[in-house]
């Protein structure tokens, strides 16, 4: 039987699953209903001077009936008092002593105001802290956030404060509104950071009414740049939680569109120590965390991994240069006849918008299968000589298994662009 | 007409809701979430399946990105009854029944629904989407006011032609006002489509019938081309005694009162039998028990995997309670004293090949000395309606077939050049969606022949 239970940075965390700094963890009650649904961790909604909120702040992207593919928010740290919060924290801590709780702390850009804030969560009893250098908006303007997360020199300095005088694990988060996150994920490791977290949420502007020519959200008829999220930004998140786990060497924090088990197994298949979920417990609420830690646990006693450590980082050295990918790997697509629909959706991908190498099925190409108004299904034939393996056919396929892409065995050794260039220069 | 025994009124909101829409409008959210699911399909074979073409794909995509107004052009541009269509087509076996949702082993979109919502948006708001096109100077004359006619007259008018509807009926629409199940269509909708005609200019003389109103010469003298879209006539006799008793009528007679008369105000039979079964019948014998006939029985002398009605429909009756008697043919209708219809006598028969194909009709054999009775105060026809054609037999050159519909050419056009035909009269009685099809064809056949120039808009 496998053991979800995590070492982070000599914590004992009773699974890899963390609600993220948010609305989720605002208050102590929140945070004990998690506990009591599940989750190993929770990172407090971010700690430092009460800020005011706007009405209001939240705003989503559906996408063909499916709510919150993207949500954004404009909400800022907490708007509660730091010693209503940290006593909050010790009352939690007192009832769950086993569970993490780590304070996500925000203060302005002075070394005494941050020894000062680290001291005090930790006196609260926070088993680690976080230093929210990522929240994109509103703080950003008053110096702090992504204003801080965006120069890797800030990074750096800050963490070496909080570093100073804290005796918890301090975890650095890094927002991904940078060119090259790296060297923000650097800077934090030279200033100390225990570990990174990331990412936290992208700029972004969720749409305009086309009445009113009100941005979404709307705060009377405005709006701002708010913080992106959900299901949309995952593929984002994995890039740059690769891109930092091939650079440090302390532990990762994965955040970003993390919804179930799966997206989980990701996050820690490319690097990441524990995972953190905002989004998804926003929409269904604490109770998701159940099939994340049972379907994770299926996984790993399926695949016998007795700790997340057995297959943590595994794909991170699977992540290369394009330059070094084998240019002499082959595939082509193949249409299951038995299972085609007859949408034609591939034939015409691949004809518009890709490589012209599906044809119209000829009349006679029928596959001897009817629907019911009597007319012939007509499969779609891949022209396999023309075929470039580019997937986009097996992508757009509605059918599940329908389109597959297959192995076509070339003879040739592995070639990679690298080489292919040294060689002729 | 006198009946042996009446069935008994129903409180008049019993009466709403036992002919409430079967199908109503959707929601904002149903249409967002059924086009939602729609695969948009490249070259689809719904839109292949539909005898008017409709792009259904990209009539349902518009619904998703809130173009209705566009989702109702592309509609009403390859269907001007788009509306109807969408609410009484049999699309089961048309665009619905080709939906490759089938074979991924999901419900077919609910394409017909999906129409209906779009048409909907521009018929509630008075949205005139199409233009007559520049005059061209030619006049068309359009004989009877169905969908065929309807259909035809639209197109002509948008490239330019003058067009006048002549038309019997005191209401426009022929079939769609009169003849289709009154939960599924209602009178008021379908004058709600021939508004979009008459919006195009499109001229209705009602209660005018040509051949005595209006004379066949003089329309061929004001008219550059005359259009015939009379449908189908009465419902055929079932020549056996007692035929011509109070309490025997024909399916059309019966189901046409239900359209344009307060539910409230008709007089039927306690007891009644429906002779045939194809969707005409089961128009019939749903609207009877609807109207609260207590017993109501479909007498066919086939079997029941025999019958023409569409699946669907039989299904209808089934739950509405309609009694089946399948291989029992009519004999002779009984009189009581007064001479009003008491009962219905039948024999049995048997299908001698027990074919179970409709295309390969079985022969039936009488099962002698298996006659058996029904009580009923009312027998209604409905083994089909006959051609109507005897008054084009005054006007020189028409060929009518042995079946009695009007022969045309591809282009629709009659043994006299001069004059058109489509719609039931022609094909002999299929569906509205055929009927526009064939109207909008006859209308381009018109245009090509008359060489007629554009007009400038």
């Amino acid at each position: 039987m496998s053991d979800l239970s995590v070492n982070f940075c000599g914590l004992r965390s009773p699974n890899p699953f963390w609600l993220a700094s948010g609305p989720p963890t605002n208050t102590g009650g929140q945070v004990m209903r998690a506990f009591d649904a599940g989750w190993g961790g929770a990172v407090w909604k971010t700690i430092g001077d009460p800020i005011q909120n706007t009405s209001s702040r939240y705003g989503a992207i559906d996408l063909n009936g499916v709510k919150m593919m993207g949500l954004n928010n404009i909400e800022l740290i907490s708007d509660r008092p730091i010693a209503i919060n940290l006593a909050e924290i010790s009352a939690v801590k007192k009832r769950y002593p086993k569970h993490l709780v780590i304070a996500s702390l925000m203060v302005e850009s002075k070394r005494e105001t941050w020894h000062d804030i680290v001291r005090r969560a930790e006196d609260a009893g926070s088993d680690a802290l976080e230093l929210n250098f990522g929240c994109p908006h509103g703080m950003s303007e008053r110096g702090m956030g992504a204003a801080v997360g965006q120069v890797p020199e800030y990074t750096e300095m800050i963490t070496s404060w909080a570093k100073e005088v804290a005796k918890t694990p301090v975890i650095s988060k890094l927002t991904p509104n940078v060119t090259d996150i790296t060297h923000i994920a650097l800077a934090a490791e030279r200033g100390g950071a225990d570990a990174v977290s990331l990412i936290n949420t992208i700029n972004s502007l969720m749409g305009v009414d086309l009445e009113t020519f009100a941005p979404r959200p709307n705060v009377a008829g405005k709006s701002s740049h708010g913080g992106y999220c959900g299901p949309a930004v995952k593929p984002i998140a994995l890039h740059l939680l690769s891109s930092v786990a091939k650079r440090v060497k302390i532990p990762i924090v994965g955040i970003g569109g993390i919804g179930d088990w799966k997206d989980a197994a990701e996050h820690i298949a490319l690097g990441a120590s524990c995972v953190q979920v905002c989004t998804a417990a926003m929409h269904y609420g604490f109770r998701i965390v159940e099939d994340m830690a049972d379907g994770l646990t299926a996984y790993m006693d399926d695949h016998a991994y007795r700790s997340t450590e057995s297959f943590r980082g595994r794909a991170v050295p699977n992540v290369m240069d394009w330059g070094d990918l084998d240019l002499n790997y082959k595939i082509i697509a193949k249409i299951d006849a038995g299972l085609c629909i007859g949408c034609q959706l591939c034939y015409v991908a691949c004809e518009d918008g890709a490589h012209q190498c599906i044809e119209r099925a000829p009349q006679h190409n029928a596959r001897g299968k009817q629907n019911p108004n009597g007319m012939e299904i007509h499969v779609p034939r891949i022209i396999e000589e023309e075929c470039v393996g580019c997937n986009l056919c097996a992508l757009v396929c509605p059918v599940h298994g329908c389109i597959t892409m297959e192995e076509i065995h070339t003879g040739l050794p592995p070639m990679s662009w690298k080489q292919k260039t040294s060689r002729t220069t | 007409m006198t009946l042996r025994e009446t069935a008994p009124k129903l409180p008049p909101e019993q009466y709403e809701k036992n002919f409430a829409e079967i199908s109503p409008r959707m929601t904002p959210r149903q249409a967002a979430v059924e086009a939602a699911r729609c695969l948009f399909c490249f070259d689809a074979p719904c839109a292949m399946a539909c005898p008017t073409h409709i792009d259904v794909p990209s009539f349902i995509k518009k619904i998703s990105t809130d173009n209705l107004r566009g989702s109702a052009r592309v509609i009403l541009e390859a269907n001007i009854l788009g509306h109807s269509c969408g609410r009484v087509c049999p699309t089961e076996v048309l665009c619905e029944g080709a939906c490759v949702m089938h074979e991924k082993e999901e419900k077919p979109i609910e394409i017909g629904r999906l129409q209906r919502y779009a048409v909907d948006y521009v018929l509630d708001r008075n949205i005139q989407l199409f233009r007559a096109g520049a005059p061209n100077g030619k006049r068309v004359a359009l004989i009877g006011s169905g969908p065929a006619s309807l259909a035809c007259a639209a197109e002509l008018a948008k490239l330019g032609y003058r067009t006048t509807i002549f038309d019997r009926n005191g209401l426009p629409g022929g079939l769609d006002t009169y003849g289709i199940a009154a939960y599924k269509l209602r009178a008021q909708d379908t004058q709600r489509e021939v508004e979009l005609v008459r919006g195009l200019g499109v001229e209705f003389r009602q209660k005018t019938t040509v051949g005595t109103d209006v004379t066949f010469a003089q329309l061929e003298k004001d008219f550059d081309a005359i259009f015939i879209g009379v449908g189908l006539g009465d419902t055929g006799p079932l020549k056996i005694p007692g035929e011509d008793l109070q309490g025997v009528v024909g399916a059309m007679q019966f189901i046409e009162p239900t359209k344009v008369r307060p539910f409230a105000q008709l007089t039927i039979g306690r007891r009644i039998a429906c002779i045939g079964a194809g969707n005409t019948a089961i128009d019939v014998v749903t609207a009877a028990k609807r109207l609260g006939a207590e017993i109501v029985h479909l007498i066919y002398r086939r079997g029941e995997h025999e019958m023409s009605a569409f699946h669907y429909e039989y299904d209808l009756a089934k739950l509405d309670g309609v009694r089946f008697h399948w291989h029992a043919q009519p004999l002779r209708i009984l009189a009581d004293a007064a001479g009003n219809v008491a009962a219905i006598e039948c024999l049995r028969t048997r299908t001698e090949s027990g074919s179970d194909s409709k295309k390969k009709r079985s022969q039936i054999a009488i099962i002698a000395g298996s006659e058996f009775q029904l009580e009923v105060d009312m027998v209604v026809r409905a083994i089909g309606q006959e051609p109507v054609t005897s008054f084009v037999r005054a006007v020189q050159g028409i060929a009518v077939r042995e079946n009695g519909t009007i022969a045309v050419s591809e282009r629709f056009q009659t043994g006299n050049a001069k004059y058109f035909a489509a719609g039931d009269c022609v094909n002999g009685g299929k569906e509205v969606v055929d009927a526009v099809a064939e109207g909008m064809a006859a209308a381009r056949g018109i245009d090509a022949w008359l060489e007629s120039p554009r007009g400038k808009n």
